[in-house]
């Protein structure tokens, strides 16, 4: 398992525990309160009023220590009769909680904690919880998606209806396009994960869970990212996993689909599952794992001056994707160092960081260059997917023409002869 | 009267007050408020109650839960993603922590060593977040009774209600103070006064909303057999008395109502009975249409439910409170039946069905399953209240002073640190260096001392938000009583005559008055001005347009020939033409010089005219 790394803040050692009852000196009197933790060289002390302040540690004294007591965890009773899915947790905010520590938010539950914070969700499904890791989502590696890969392909061959996995939004369209391109599956592969964290009120967790538990019932056959589809609760996005992008840093609707529409849409409250003609339907592709990765793979932003050595560092590596300009370009400077990566073997894939449209390359003159180097066409693929692509294309065909037709067919629906 | 000390009334103010900052409390968007009908967003969201850190729910937050709603939220190009709650707040607003330490200092209170921003869980839809964020900023002041006060918090605004479940953004956010004394007071008149001391304080800044809803005060009261009872949104100082009266009535009342229902043995029968059948073919429109009808049972309570505990309240519409929590529209009880569609016929086959005697009250709801059963359940609870005496609530001020049940009082688990503000130190040498402002009442006291204003005047200006520009036009060399005046009466009049005085700045206004120091208008002349620059008139133009200049030389020659052209007139009044001729040469020189310097030079020009035409002269 793996465990976080937490933001830092230094922790205070003291004589003091969380939950210790203190008195707190301050102003005229001395109130009662409990200890929460130590920070920055404060206590902070909760008050009975629920307030939190933060005093020097010199002006508090022990009253107490109360016992540990750990309230008797509320037991989730649930519906054999109903289809059953698995929850795979990777960590994120669909289930985090506040880091005494740090003072942060971090991500520490497991999946039935979950269930007991969104009960709804046993009216949909009966579910087998498997806690992978947990992690914040920045944190994933290649080798975490292999053994995400690994736990949904053991769920689906142990017949689950449908596997949802929780996960931390920042590279969650990463993982989605890892898995997409590892596992064939006849079962809706759910990702869900919340924009606002889980311990407010107004959390798009709830949402976000019970329409991804409703996908995972419904006759899709894919891997999936199902997410608020507005800043309303009206509605979540079906989106293909190798379509879809977090394109807003903080919104409830931050993730979108690019080049293709939704492939479909789960009502709120009603859990009604729409899905449109593009979906792969259930039971269409038989279970399959090809979990092999090449991570010597890059993804390179191009800008104006980018210097000749930002294309060389990636000598060495078996494949890189570029995120050109416009159509796909990238400076003139910068063809030849591009031809001598090819020349040592490296694998190049042009993409835009338009990341809508389509790259062409035989429009203008350095485009035309780039293909005259060797550079391969990423087509309407997102830059991040065309990555995590090469590192599977690469890491399952070791035949260079073989890997080059690859990257430029649709092999997951990543890409598409019309653009829409 | 009541005796208030004979029954013990304990009674504390927690005191909100808008700040008038730049920017809201955790965003850079405007604090100013829009017309509803301004809003070009719309979205909708629900809210659920979460645990707190200690991973308890707070009673409150659970009973706004009992009925899940769906709430509507308004936004404007004034309002950002921090107001729909789609972006992390930004970093504590400085302004705002920093008026609020002055205000804690005008009340003498110690500022807490690093002040944590925490989330106050309200679920009732006036926070797209379902937490109000607020930070405890100082504790332990003094007020002029000798009570306590508290604590000083720092909070941010919350949503105006449209109607319903709508609720407006512009407002959310604004930072305010929340000022709490201690349970102090020991009359409605003590609360009042205290109310009024803290507004004066806060006005004192010069710093603070001013205005209909800017200042809202909530109010803890109870008697010694009663409990404690927080009273919501109190806007208007003058029925805080009333109001702090009417509850002392209510919670005597229910102590006495508890009194005889022990003396009669009353009891709360915890099973409510299916009595939907017996209404098929009733004429009452709610329970006609009701999928489930239950009757709750209250041997002994006939005649208590509908007994009057406060104008226009009885004990029933405490259970019916109670009962709408669940989203049913209210309830009906047998006192207050035969009525509503429901014959006595009806209201005998309920007896007899339920086999219950004259002295048992029943108590009907309706709904559907769901709504009837969670809101039979809030009906035992009240009942059984009923029987401990006063139960400890929030409440909310109706017209008129009566009050009416909100939720329960809210207890230390609504609090969660509010992980995305990081904490802040306050400085205690910043803090002792703060600029501390005069108050209010000692102004007036130095207005009348220094300034030769009459107390009435230097009151009315110290109690007015024109009391700071009053102070910089004084600065500013301009006349005590021209500036009172003007400030006072003139601006007020324009707007009530229906200019748009919003328009005119400080620095107009002060332009104005300087012309008139200077000689270069009348003061007579000024709401004139006033009026063509509220207009959209520039300063000067508009006291050229009303008061042209007029030379010494200019106003002697005017003078000369309007007393010239009335010779006979002037003859035969003598000095008592000044009066009749005074308004003829002020129309002439239209207000642009003053009337004692016009009344100055018609008085000599009258008296040369009169002695030139003495009997024997030439003429």
């Amino acid at each position: 398992m793996h465990s976080s790394g937490t933001h830092g803040g230094s922790h205070v050692s003291s004589e003091f525990r969380s939950g210790d009852m203190v008195l707190c000196r301050h102003g005229d009197t001395a109130r009662p309160g409990t200890y929460i933790t130590g920070r920055d060289g404060m206590a902070v002390i909760k008050l009975d009023s629920g307030y939190n302040i933060g005093v020097s540690p010199s002006e508090i004294s022990l009253v107490k220590r109360p016992e540990i007591t750990s309230s008797p965890p509320v037991t989730v009773t649930q519906d054999e009769n109903l289809p059953h899915l698995s929850i795979v947790s990777t960590g994120g905010t669909i289930a985090s909680r506040i880091d005494y520590r740090t003072g942060a938010v971090t991500s520490q539950f497991d999946a039935e904690d979950i269930l007991r914070a969104i009960p709804r969700l046993v009216t949909i499904g009966h579910y087998r919880a498997r806690k992978l890791c947990t992690i914040l989502s920045e944190n994933m590696t290649p080798a975490i998606w292999k053994e995400l890969a690994e736990a949904v392909y053991q769920e689906i061959r142990c017949g689950s209806a449908g596997v949802i996995v929780t996960h931390g939004t920042d590279t969650m369209a990463y993982s989605a396009a890892a898995l997409s391109f590892m596992i064939d599956t006849p079962v809706p592969v759910i990702f869900v994960g919340s924009q606002r964290s889980a311990d407010r009120p107004s959390s798009d967790n709830t949402v976000n869970a019970l329409c991804s538990a409703s996908a995972a019932v419904s006759d899709l056959g894919e891997v999936a990212v199902v997410m608020h589809g507005t800043t309303s609760d009206d509605s979540c996005s079906i989106h293909r996993g190798t379509r879809v992008r977090k394109m807003h840093s903080s919104r409830r609707d931050a993730f979108q689909s690019t080049g293709i529409p939704p492939i479909g849409r789960v009502r709120y409250p009603s859990l009604e599952v729409e899905l449109g003609d593009a979906a792969i339907r259930r039971g269409k592709q038989e279970p399959s794992i090809a979990s092999s990765l090449e991570e010597r793979c890059g993804l390179l932003y191009s800008y104006p001056g980018m210097p000749v050595n930002a294309v060389t560092s990636f000598s060495g590596y078996k494949g890189l994707v570029i995120a050109g300009t416009g159509l796909g370009h990238v400076s003139t400077s910068l063809i030849p160092p591009v031809m001598g990566l090819i020349e040592e073997g490296t694998m190049v894939v042009m993409t835009s960081q338009c990341l809508h449209g389509r790259v062409c390359d035989r429009v203008y003159d350095t485009g035309r260059d780039l293909i005259k180097a060797g550079v391969i066409e990423g087509e309407d693929t997102l830059p991040e997917v065309a990555l995590v692509k090469l590192m599977w294309v690469l890491g399952n065909t070791k035949d260079p023409e073989h890997a080059s037709t690859m990257m430029r067919s649709s092999l997951k629906g990543e890409c598409g002869g019309r653009s829409l | 009267m009541i005796d208030y000390e004979q029954l013990g009334l304990k009674a504390g103010i927690e005191i909100h007050q808008q700040l008038n900052t730049r920017t809201k409390l955790f965003c850079q968007c405007p604090t100013h408020l829009r017309k509803f009908d301004e809003h070009d967003k719309e979205f909708f969201r629900y809210l659920r109650a979460t645990e707190s850190e200690l991973g308890e729910i707070d009673a409150a937050a659970k009973e706004e839960m009992k009925h899940e709603r769906m709430f509507c939220y308004y936004g404007y190009d004034t309002t950002c993603l921090v107001e729909y709650d789609e972006e992390p707040p930004s970093p504590l607003n400085k302004e705002a922590l920093e008026l609020s330490c002055i205000i804690a200092c005008l009340l003498g209170m110690t500022p807490i060593e690093q002040i944590h921003t925490m989330r106050k869980l309200v679920i009732d839809g006036s926070n797209t977040s379902g937490f109000q964020r607020t930070a405890l900023i100082a504790v332990d002041g003094t007020l002029p009774n000798g009570g306590k006060i508290e604590t000083i918090c720092l909070e941010e605004e919350a949503a105006q209600r449209v109607e319903g479940d709508t609720f407006s953004l512009d407002r959310l956010g604004i930072p305010l103070v929340e000022i709490t004394t201690s349970p102090c007071m020991k009359t409605p008149e003590e609360v009042r006064q205290m109310a009024g001391y803290l507004g004066m304080v806060l006005r004192s800044t010069g710093r603070v909303k001013r205005g209909l809803g800017t200042i809202r005060q909530d109010i803890n009261i109870s008697i010694r057999e009663g409990a404690r009872v927080e009273i919501k949104g109190v806007q208007d100082l003058d029925l805080i008395a009333e109001m702090v009266d009417r509850e002392v009535r209510r919670q005597n009342c229910l102590v006495e109502i508890r009194d005889e229902l022990l003396k009669r043995g009353a009891s709360v029968n915890c099973l409510p009975a299916d009595v939907t059948g017996l209404f098929t073919s009733t004429s009452s429109t709610i329970l006609k249409k009701a999928r489930q009808i239950l009757a709750v049972r209250l041997p002994g309570f006939t005649g208590f439910v509908g007994r009057e505990i406060q104008p226009g309240r009885r004990l029933g519409s405490e259970i019916s409170d109670y009962a709408k929590k669940c989203g049913v529209g209210g309830i009906f009880h047998t006192d207050e039946l035969p009525a509503y569609g429901i014959t006595a016929g009806e209201v005998e086959s309920l007896r007899n069905y339920l086999k219950s005697g004259p002295d048992e009250c029943i108590v009907l709801v309706a709904g559907d399953k769901t709504k009837a059963s969670c809101a039979a359940q809030q009906v035992i609870r009240r009942a059984e209240s009923a029987l401990k005496g006063v139960p400890e609530e929030t409440r909310k001020m109706l017209e008129g002073g009566s009050t009416s049940y909100m939720r329960p009082l809210p207890g230390a688990a609504r609090m969660y640190p509010e992980t995305d503000v990081f904490p802040v130190r306050i400085d205690p040498q910043w803090y002792a260096g703060l600029p501390v402002p005069e108050l209010l009442v000692d102004k007036a006291e130095r207005f009348i001392r220094d300034l030769s204003l009459d107390p009435a005047l230097a009151s009315q200006l110290a109690s007015s938000e024109q009391v700071f520009l009053f102070e910089r036009a004084v600065a500013e060399g301009i006349t005590p009583l021209l500036a009172a005046r003007t400030l006072l009466s003139s601006v007020k009049e324009l707007a009530r005559s229906g200019s748009d005085v919003s328009c005119l700045s400080d620095d107009d206004i002060l332009m104005v008055l300087k012309a008139v120091e200077d000689g270069r208008a009348a003061k007579e002349a000024v709401p004139a001005i006033l009026e063509k620059v509220t207009a959209g008139m520039a300063v000067r133009d508009a006291v050229a347009e009303c008061a042209p200049e007029v030379s010494r030389g200019r106003l002697e020659d005017i003078v000369r020939t309007i007393v010239q052209d009335r010779h006979e007139f002037v003859k035969e009044k003598g000095m008592g033409a000044l009066g009749p001729l005074m308004g003829i040469v002020m129309a002439e020189v239209r207000g642009s010089v003053d009337g004692k310097l016009v009344s100055q030079v018609l008085k000599q020009e009258i008296s040369r005219h009169l002695s030139a035409t003495a009997p024997g002269d030439k003429v």
